[in-house]
Formats: structure tokens, sequence, C-alpha cells
């Protein structure tokens, strides 16, 4: 369809030079250069003609969620034997999971569990995992494609946003207005819909500015390819797990929280269990 | 026993609170609380929105034993914010979940049970809630290597958003007929999609579709129990000694891209579906 622009397929094509070719469906993904390697590029795109009619625009529904699962499953399965296994780059344009009454009935939630298993399976393994936030990051749809990534680096750009319910839902749901619920966003970080707000959370490895994120030109890509190698070389110097979103100087001041409540469960988790039932 | 009796003879699983569920399921005398109240770990964002603070932010982590090995359960509690998913409270279960993968790189062994009653993420901590939940799943995917993630849904909240992605990462789901199970919650749906799509006060209609009767018929979880304390105990322990499978049931991507191919979006409800998917689950 020729009517069919989104950021995921615009950066998707960009990046791995139309590798892919057209493909169709919801989930695109293609092996492509990247500093001198293979990786794979993975993107939701709209799928007008989708037989599920909830999951027609870039949501993550139930065929998306298993295609994301396969799509990195294959890359896995393929690297299985080698030392040094392909990056993954999550291309992430994502608005929601998809909202219907068949999604539930037919497990929507297995079906994004499968895409948040194939990540996390995939990092576990040692594949670099990237997460390129270039569109809103919402919610489910989120978790299930971006958010087990090692590294995540976000384009600073009109439209690049992340949270947990869209900004209309989540005033409607706390009752106040939009203008209302921007403010707190600026007193109550993780309320905050800005990325430079999400920035400080620690989550982002790296949040990128000045790049157009609709139409980005030769250079706009070259600059987001070279923080894309410098994150897998990043990711592969450090843990398989996901500890360094509280290793920042911005991770220690926000999230101090998750810090200390993990502190302290490690401190009280071998206490001589004796002990305890003595003292009760 | 006459059904009067054996009615009478059940204790209720729904009615208990977080810290009694964790209690009643683990070896009688074998409970002990990390990070309980006494510890004052408070969500330091609900304060700075003029909601009431929870001084153990509506989780209890325990450890004790169960079928006589040693264990850890994180039971979320439905009484504090629905059950919500914040900073400290998400930051439990995933650290809880953690420390549990160490015993295994230790040497040592531990079940890992996990008491779900949740709406999903906290609105007042919104990224964080998401972002720690994004945690609990990684922390899941990296444990279940080592021994099955139990998984119970309980009632009357149900599990959704994102920590429904969470139950379906678990090894084994155990669900009541009271308790639901799904991504988004029928008031959300409506509001999204409208009343067309889905009526969030038709509560029959809701039952039918993601009530624990329906899910463990379809294989979207796996035992069910009547809301009773010992049943939902020996369901736990059955899982356990089942073991780690060949492969989990978020790992089937082909296996459920099949079942889902068979499925004509025009005509489908519950009863039909399991008539599809009955019995080919595992």
């Amino acid at each position: 369809m020729s009517g069919l622009h989104s950021r995921g397929k615009t950066w998707f094509d960009a990046l791995t030079s139309r590798a892919g070719g057209e493909q169709g469906g919801p989930v695109r993904a293609a092996d492509a250069p990247l500093g001198g390697e293979r990786a794979r590029f993975i993107a939701v795109v709209p799928d007008p003609l989708n037989r599920f009619v909830r999951a027609r625009d870039n949501v993550v529904g139930l065929e998306q969620g298993w295609h994301l699962a396969r799509a990195v499953r294959e890359a896995l399965e393929a690297d299985r034997d080698a030392t040094h296994k392909r990056p993954l780059i999550a291309i992430v344009d994502v608005k929601s999971q998809a909202y219907g009454r068949r999604e539930e009935l037919l497990g929507i939630h297995l079906a994004c569990a499968g895409a948040v298993d194939a990540y996390a399976s995939a990092r576990l393994a040692g594949h670099p995992v990237i997460a390129l936030i270039v569109g809103p990051a919402m919610s489910g749809a989120y978790l299930a494609h971006g958010y087990q990534a090692n590294r995540i680096i976000a384009l600073d750009a009109p439209g690049t946003t992340v949270h947990a319910m869209g900004k209309e839902a989540a005033a409607r749901v706390t009752r106040r207005s939009v203008e209302g619920l921007e403010a707190l966003g600026d007193t109550v970080l993780p309320m905050s819909y800005k990325m430079s707000a999400y920035a400080k959370l620690g989550l982002l490895h790296e949040l990128i500015d000045g790049v157009d994120a609709d139409a980005p030109a030769a250079a706009d890509i070259e600059r987001v390819r070279a923080s894309l190698i410098a994150a897998v070389a990043d990711a592969r110097s450090g843990p398989r797990d996901l500890s360094n979103r509280l290793a920042s100087a911005d991770a220690k001041r926000t999230r101090a929280a998750s810090i200390e409540a993990r502190r302290r469960l490690a401190e009280q988790w071998d206490q001589d269990p004796d002990q305890d039932r003595d003292a009760t | 026993m006459s059904a009067h009796d054996v009615f009478i003879a059940r204790h209720s699983f729904i009615e208990l609170t977080a810290r009694e569920r964790a209690r009643a399921l683990l070896d009688p005398g074998t409970f002990r609380e990390l990070l309980g109240p006494f510890d004052r770990l408070e969500s330091p964002w609900l304060a700075m929105q003029n909601v009431v603070c929870q001084s153990d932010d509506g989780v209890v982590i325990a450890r004790g034993a169960l079928g006589g090995e040693p264990a850890v359960i994180a039971a979320i509690e439905p009484a504090f914010q629905g059950g919500s998913i914040g900073e400290v409270s998400g930051t439990k279960i995933a650290a809880a979940l953690e420390l549990a993968a160490r015993e295994f790189d230790a040497g040592r062994t531990i079940r890992p049970v996990i008491l779900f009653e949740t709406g999903g993420v906290r609105l007042q901590e919104a990224n964080l809630g998401l972002a720690v939940i994004a945690e609990i799943h990684a922390a899941i995917v990296a444990l279940r290597r080592h021994v099955p993630v139990v998984g119970v849904i309980g009632g009357m909240v149900g599990c959704f958003g994102g920590m429904s992605l969470a139950a379906a990462l678990c090894t084994e789901l155990v669900m009541t007929r009271q308790a639901r199970l799904g991504m988004n919650g029928p008031e959300v749906i409506e509001e999204e999609a409208g009343i067309g799509e889905l009526d969030s006060g038709d509560r029959r209609l809701i039952w039918s579709m993601i009530g624990g009767e329906e899910r463990v018929a379809v294989g979207l979880a796996d035992t069910l129990v009547e809301d009773d304390t010992g049943e939902v105990r020996d369901a736990v322990l059955a899982a356990f000694g089942r073991g780690v499978p060949a492969s989990h049931r978020s790992e089937q991507v082909e296996r459920q891209l099949e079942r889902l191919a068979r499925v004509n979006p025009d005509a489908i409800d519950p009863e039909s579906l399991r008539a599809l998917w009955q019995g080919d689950a595992r």
C-alpha cells in the first residue's frame, strides 16, 4: 500500500538499505550490515489488511507478538553454535498493544510474552539486543518489542515518547486535564511524556537529538548507525542481564528506591531461618 | 463427605491477604518475610501525588519451605492500589526472582511462586512501573531455566496489563474460577474501542472469555482449582513435581501460530474456541 507511512518502516528501510525487499505483513525483519558484521533489524509496521481488525495500525497484536518472536528465534537458532552472535536491533514505533475482544479471548498476553521471551532468551544467549526508539514506545507494546534490550537508544524528536498509558486516557483515568498531566510530569519524573525526563530514569543508553525522525537525511542515518554500533560494542562488554539500567548516575539518583530495595532484600535473604523461628 | 461438608471444609484462598496467602501456602512454621512493613520501604512517588503509602508497598516477599524444599513466594496484595506495580513493589518481585536464580548459581535450589493479583502498572509511577515489569519478565525467563516458576491467580482482581505477560512467562499457571487473566482490562477495551467491541459491564461474557475455567480449557493456564487454600497448595506442589518442561508455552512460536491460524476472527467466541483449541494445549 503506497499510503503506508510509518517511522518504523522508514527507519527499517533506511538502516537495512531495503535489504528486506518489499515484505508484507505487520512485522519486518532483515539482516543487514552494521559496523563490519551483520545485524538483524526488526520493526512493527501498520498492516491495513490484517485479518484482526483491531491490529491494523502500528500496534502489537496476536500475530505481531508471535511474528516478532519468530524473527528473533530464527537468529537465535542460526547462531546457536556461533561464538559471535549477531546483534538484534528492535526498531520501536508502537503506539499500543491491540485493544479488542478477540485479542483477549485468543491470548494476546501470551503472544506478547512470546516476543518478550524471545528477546530475553536472545540477550541471555549473548546476542546484543538494542532497542532504537523512533516513535511511540507505549505500554505493553514496548514490553513486547524493545524493553528486553541490553541497551536502549532513543531519538529526541517530536512524537517519540515512552509511557504506560496514552496521554488522553491517562488524563481521563487520573481525572486531570492533559495540561495538568503534563505539568505533573515536570515534578514527578516517571509520569512525564518527554524523552528528556525518561532519560533521567537511567534506562536509556543514549538520547540522540537533532535527527529528523520522519524523513532522515543520509547524515541522520549515519549518526544513528554509529550510535547502534557503539551500543552493540557496549552491550558485548557488559553482563547479559538488565543490571546496567541501575548503574548510571541518573539511575542512582532517580531509582534510589530500586537500588535500596535490592540491597536490603539481598541482605535479608540469607538470614538463618532458625533465628527467625526462635524470635517469633 | 457430602457436597455440603466439602463446601464447609474449604478454606478460601481469595479472602486471604497477600501475607496470609503466602503463609498458608508455605509449610507450617517456615514463613519468614523479607523487606516487611517494619522495613518501611515505601513508594517515593505516591506521596508526591498525595496518595497514602503502604509500608510494604503492596508486595509480600516470603521465604520458607514448600513440600520440604526451600521456597520464595512473591505475593501481591490486591487491597493496596488494586495490586498495581510501582517502582518498589515491582522491584521486590524482580529482586526476589534474581536472588532465587543466584541460589542455583551457588549450587542450591529454591522453589519460586508468584501470587498475581494486579491491574498492571501503577499509573502514578507510570514509566517506572513499566520498567520494573520488564525487569520481572527478564528475571522469570532467566530463572525458569533452572526451576519451574509457578504462578497463581487467585481473584478477585485478576491479572492484567504488563503482569499478564509475566503470568504467561511462568512455567505453570494455577487459576481459580473467579480469577481472570487478560492483557487489557475490560474497561480499557470499552474505553479504547467502544461498547460495541466489549461491554465491560457484562460479567458473564467477561468471565466466559478470560476467566480461569476458559483459560485452562483452551490451554492458556494449566490447573483450575476451587477457591480453597489446600487445593491451591496441592496444585503448586504438583507443578513443581513436574519439573522444567522441554519448552515453555511462551517459547512455542510455531505451535501457537498454528493454533491462531485455525481461528476465523469473524466467527469466534469462548465456546467455539474450546472446541477448536481444547486438548492441544501442550
